[in-house]
């Protein structure tokens, strides 16, 4: 048995939305390097919609795979949504995760939050 | 082009030993403890392989107790000095803090029993000190226990003059030799070990078989009772056939073993010379006194377990520190027990070659890891912050 599904693989080996955006209008960043796991997103946000969203991720197979899998779910989509992005959903787009590893999902999670959370703040549309 | 770099994890079996245990299968059928012919042929033999097993690290067959492996061997030899050490009323056990978890284990479980336990520091080098061991034996001290050579990191220990000390002071002394025996030179009279653990599969024996030495006159506690096999300090039919491949694997390892010395203490360098052009990277562990199969990097601005999945992408199959690539949270034990802070730990690499590796494969680990860390770095927001100096390097 393979340590993690076909897409999990497919996605780390060749993560999508891989780099940084110079003028990102939120950016969040969760985890830390004691932890093994630090991921950061960067989103381009116009019209309450994300057109853009780039990753940087130090961490594991799954955590690099989680990062892009969600940058994907993402992209596109209202802000609203993306806000509702769950870290089941992020595991289940990959054909799932080993247990120990879901925590990688979750991240990619708070990341996505943190940012839209930052562009908010930025913004002045914090609730 | 595939490239095993994990013999500090298991070893392949050498032909001769699967070939004994083949042979022994078929034509050595019966139990040892049966009074018929066919019986004592393996009777015969097993305590031939005990001979033999005892010739080869300077023991008397007698002291030679087959186990499953290394991690049964070290689970009775300590739990039996610890049984020596309460009959006369000495509880304290010092060790050393990058022991394998066997020893750490059960460590922890004598400890809930009422002994007292003193990890000895192993430094930046991964080395126990023999001054400081000596200012940490007690009156009431029943054992040391420190490895031979390092499962991790690959350095050796000074056996021989803790063997020394310890007869001085009168403390039983076990040693945790697995990757040690059939690598490097074993004599437990001369170096004064009273209790040493080994396993088959990490000198290209079968998995699943071990021995414990110990020393005449120290009296064993059983793990496991019911039958009289083994003196009637292990009970359980015995694994003749696992015991007759372990025996022709240590025979053909202790025989090759200062060409094979020769020869993978020459790869070894190259790698580390190689792998230490790696800007920002360390290699974990004394350069001299480490196995001559073993090399061990922290890479900053990486995490290991991704490492790994390219690096077997590549064909090359290696291991690492990485909580991640273990389950747990924490990183290695021993890479945070020679000072390496959680975040390099996570980026470690360890490459445990074998006599066959050949310089074009060592070449194409150098150059597959260097093109991995590099890329892993591209979008590591950890890398990028200590280039733009946001966050300091720990490895210059």
């Amino acid at each position: 048995m393979a340590l993690y599904s076909e897409k999990v693989m497919e996605h780390f080996m060749n993560p999508r939305n891989v780099g940084i955006i110079e003028d990102a209008d939120g950016v969040g960043e969760v985890g830390n390097a004691k932890c093994g796991d630090i991921m950061k997103m960067y989103l381009k946000i116009d019209d309450e919609v994300i057109t853009d969203v780039k990753f940087e991720t130090f961490g594991c197979a799954s955590a690099i795979a989680s990062s892009s899998m969600a940058t994907e779910l993402i992209k596109g989509q209202k802000l609203e949504d993306a806000m509702k992005l769950t870290n089941k959903a992020v595991a289940e787009a990959l054909d799932g995760l080993p247990d120990y590893k879901m925590h990688c999902s979750v991240l990619a999670e708070e990341a996505i939050q943190a940012a839209i959370e930052d562009y908010k703040s930025k913004s002045g549309k914090t609730e | 082009m595939n490239i095993y770099a994990d013999n500090a994890a298991t070893t392949k079996i050498s032909k001769a030993a699967a070939q004994a245990m083949t042979e022994c299968m078929e034509e050595y059928p019966g139990n040892p403890s049966s009074l018929y012919s066919l019986g004592q042929r393996a009777k015969e033999k097993l305590e031939q392989s005990r001979a033999e097993i005892a010739a080869l690290i300077g023991a008397e067959p007698r002291e030679i107790l087959f186990t499953s492996g290394g991690s049964e061997a070290d689970n009775q030899a300590l739990l039996s000095a610890a049984m020596i050490g309460k009959r006369k009323g000495k509880k304290h056990i010092i060790s050393s803090a990058f022991e394998h978890h066997a020893i750490l284990h059960t460590l922890k479980k004598l400890e809930k029993n009422g002994f007292e336990v003193t990890l000895l520091p192993v430094h930046e080098n991964g080395i126990v000190r023999v001054d400081e061991l000596e200012k940490a034996i007690r009156e009431d001290t029943c054992l040391v226990t420190i490895m031979t050579a390092n499962n991790e990191i690959g350095t050796i220990q000074p056996i021989s003059e803790i063997g020394a000390l310890c007869r001085e002071r009168g403390v039983i002394f076990h040693t945790d030799a697995v990757q040690a025996v059939g690598h490097i030179p074993i004599d437990v009279r001369a170096q004064n070990i009273d209790m040493l653990s080994a396993s088959a599969h990490k000198f290209r024996g079968p998995r699943g078989t071990g021995f414990l030495y110990f020393r005449k006159g120290i009296v064993l506690s059983n793990l496991i009772e019911g039958g009289a096999q083994e003196r009637g300090k292990r009970a359980g039919t015995e694994n003749l056939p696992g015991i007759v491949g372990m025996t022709t694997a240590l025979r053909e390892s202790i025989d090759g073993m200062d060409a094979a010395n020769a020869h993978k203490a020459e790869i070894r360098d190259h790698l580390i010379e190689g792998l230490s052009q790696i800007p920002h990277s360390a290699l974990n562990g004394d350069a001299e006194k480490r196995l001559s199969g073993n090399v061990n990097f922290s890479f900053e601005g990486i995490e290991g377990e991704s490492l790994l999945i390219l690096l077997d992408q590549r064909g090359i199959s290696a291991s690492s520190g990485s909580a991640c690539t273990s389950g747990a949270l924490d990183p290695s034990h021993v890479l945070l027990s020679i000072g390496r802070i959680h975040d390099v730990a996570h980026g470690s690499l360890r490459l445990s070659i074998g006599d066959d590796i050949t310089t074009e494969q060592a070449d194409h680990i150098i150059k597959s890891v260097k093109e991995v860390v590099e890329y892993l770095r591209s979008f590591s927001p950890v890398w990028r912050d200590l280039m733009t100096g946001k966050r300091e390097f720990i490895l210059k």
